[in-house]
């Protein structure tokens, strides 16, 4: 790692520190906002996210290496943690560092993607029946309760490895659509109560069809409960890729994402362990982030359910 | 009270023949046949048609699902491929291993978590309360393979107090049959049981705290107080009592996710239970073994949510079900 490197990675944590006193000074004045901040991890959390994002974006900058380059596979595999390489190199000679924000990406990628697909289901299915009940709502939360049933982990490893080179895309597509079942009965829910009050009868009479009504009246009402799980669905979801990266059934090697680096490390943990304990150090601060913001959120948007 | 029961238990079933379906889809969509080995050696084709024709993989999907299902009705599992012995006889091998692991964090999982959670709504907001809840949403981030790993590099590696994996010592005691196996038992059993258990306790101890400090809030807490009964008993008996009750959902989930979810920790720690079964089947294509699994696992899931709200019928009288 060169000074250049160094300084970028400086570079990053001024950019994530100004970008998370930028969102303090704009959303921290509303009573929401301030919910927020008095959280005491929230601040941080924010940062943590800021700076890993900031890092993956900035990936080329911030690293001194290729995340696929073998640097000297003769002397310098499952090298410790050294000047050239912060964070050692991995047992087939790659600088871990560089992995780790290359990896950023794809671990942040997936979990957000799979994270919008999951949200956007569950928003529909859970608004849809919360919205029409009788036999819509009956049929679709029976199907809800047989996903909640499902084994996630152990379905999605079924698939890929049964029907052979699972594309990451569609790997994603069923990360998130197999994820959504929670949030579903969360939207119904509060859909259940918010479509009985009087403004949307008021939208309703005034001849407002049901998708404009579910969408731009009784939602919007309804977004705490989605906002919180789609904060904790990234974190889910990261953990979820780490698990099936693990097992060789995530994302195909040698693309580095967080999980399958701890893949790669595990069989030389006794030698060296910094392979597999950095990445795995990684998923936990920034799942450990997202959690918390979660938490602040759920107290910024709900204040009667305080959980401080 | 009947009704409810025979209600849920038809629902249950439903749910579980609906996962075995899906299953039973995914599985047999598949491309390849069980012939086709991941590691590439290659089948007389004889041999592959003779053991396609063997297990009826060459009729239509219908009737195989049929077949299957009418199999399963009479508690008949199938044949494993790779294993070439019954299904039921593997299942048999696999789930106390997993019981053992499951119970054994799972009692470490609600003492320790109980124990915490009182702690820090005892001291909420204190210096103890913050520390300890930023350490359980730390615990409760990682991927519990990863802290499994670690703590077999620390404790298993290093340190070398405890085995880096397997049931028990297989030269000495081939069986768990004597008190000084038994020990090696729960020696090997500790760190596997440890890490689901730290993990679990972290998001108990969150549970614990929240549902405590609700409750510490309420009238009967405060009349309780005012009576002059000392803060140790009130928050212990009276308070605990109540808080209690939020647990039991948390029960109910934890419960099947300890028998299916320690997929990943099971394969860290060679520990032969369900998931590492479930894993190999996968990996082998060994399809009646990964329906049973997948079978096994919903039939725990059904039975965790009617374990919760039987559960909170003994807990609280108040939401005691009505015959409806």
């Amino acid at each position: 790692m060169n000074v250049w490197n160094w300084l970028a990675v400086g570079g990053a944590a001024v950019l994530a520190l100004v970008t998370v006193a930028e969102i303090r000074r704009r959303v921290g004045t509303g009573a929401p906002g301030r919910r927020f901040f008095r959280h005491p991890t929230a601040t941080p959390a924010l940062f943590v996210l800021a700076f890993f994002v900031t890092v993956a974006l900035a990936a080329p900058l911030v690293t001194p290496y290729p995340p696929y380059l073998q640097i000297d596979i003769t002397r310098l595999a499952s090298h410790p943690p050294s000047r050239l390489n912060p964070l050692g190199t991995d047992p087939f000679g790659r600088d871990v560092w560089s992995r780790l924000v290359y990896g950023a990406r794809i671990s942040l990628g997936i979990g957000a993607i799979a994270m919008l697909v999951a949200v956007t289901t569950g928003v529909v299915v859970g608004g849809v029946a919360g919205y029409f009940r009788r036999w819509v709502d009956a049929t679709l939360m029976r199907l809800v309760d047989v996903g909640l049933a499902m084994p996630r982990m152990f379905m999605l490893l079924m698939v890929v490895a049964l029907w052979e080179h699972v594309p990451l895309a569609v790997l994603v597509l069923l990360i998130g659509l197999t994820g959504w079942f929670g949030t579903s009965r969360l939207v119904r829910a509060e859909v259940l109560s918010v479509r009985e009050r009087e403004f949307v009868a008021a939208a309703r009479s005034l001849g407002a069809q049901p998708a404009r009504v579910i969408f731009r009246h009784v939602l919007p009402n309804a977004a705490a409960p989605i906002i919180v799980s789609a904060a904790l669905g990234i974190g889910n979801v990261m953990l979820l890729e780490a698990g099936l990266s693990f097992l060789g059934m995530g994302v195909p090697s040698p693309a580095p994402s967080w999980g399958n680096m701890i893949a790669d490390g595990w069989p030389k943990m006794a030698v060296a362990p910094w392979c597999a304990t950095f990445p795995g150090l990684a998923i936990s601060l920034v799942v450990m982030a997202l959690n918390a913001i979660a938490d602040a959120l759920r107290d910024a948007l709900d204040p009667r359910k305080e959980t401080a | 009270m009947a009704a409810w029961l025979v209600r849920r238990l038809a629902a249950s079933i439903a749910i579980v023949w609906a996962v075995v379906t899906l299953t039973f889809v995914i599985v047999h969509l598949a491309h390849g046949s069980p012939c086709g080995q991941p590691d590439g050696r290659p089948i007389a084709p004889e041999v592959c048609a003779d053991l396609t024709q063997r297990f009826g993989l060459d009729r239509p999907l219908p009737v195989q699902y049929v077949k299957y299902l009418g199999a399963l009705l009479h508690g008949d599992l199938g044949w494993s491929f790779a294993l070439n012995r019954p299904v039921a006889a593997a299942l048999a091998d696999a789930l106390p291993n997993t019981f053992k692991l499951a119970l054994t964090a799972l009692i470490l999982d609600f003492a320790l978590g109980i124990a915490l959670g009182v702690y820090q709504a005892a001291r909420e907001r204190r210096f103890g309360d913050i520390a300890l809840g930023n350490a359980a949403l730390f615990v409760n981030s990682m991927p519990t393979f990863w802290l499994g790993l670690v703590l077999l590099l620390v404790f298993g590696q290093r340190l070398g107090w405890f085995p880096v994996g397997g049931l028990r010592d297989l030269v000495l005691c081939p069986r768990v049959d004597s008190l000084p196996c038994a020990a090696d038992f729960a020696w090997h059993l500790a760190l596997p049981a440890l890490t689901l258990g730290v993990v679990g306790a972290a998001s108990t101890a969150r549970y614990q705290r929240a549902a405590l400090l609700d409750v510490v809030r309420q009238d009967f807490v405060r009349t309780a107080r005012a009576k002059g009964l000392p803060e140790r008993r009130v928050l212990l008996v009276h308070a605990l009592r109540n808080a209690l009750l939020p647990l039991i959902t948390l029960f109910g989930l934890t419960f099947p996710f300890l028998l299916t979810g320690a997929v990943l920790v099971e394969t860290v720690f060679a520990w032969p239970g369900m998931g590492l079964l479930a894993v190999n089947a996968i990996l082998q294509r060994d399809y009646p073994i990964v329906t049973a699994a997948a079978l096994v696992a919903s039939v725990m899931v059904v039975l965790g949510n009617l374990l919760a709200d039987a559960l909170y019928g003994v807990a609280d009288p108040r939401i005691r079900v009505r015959a409806t």
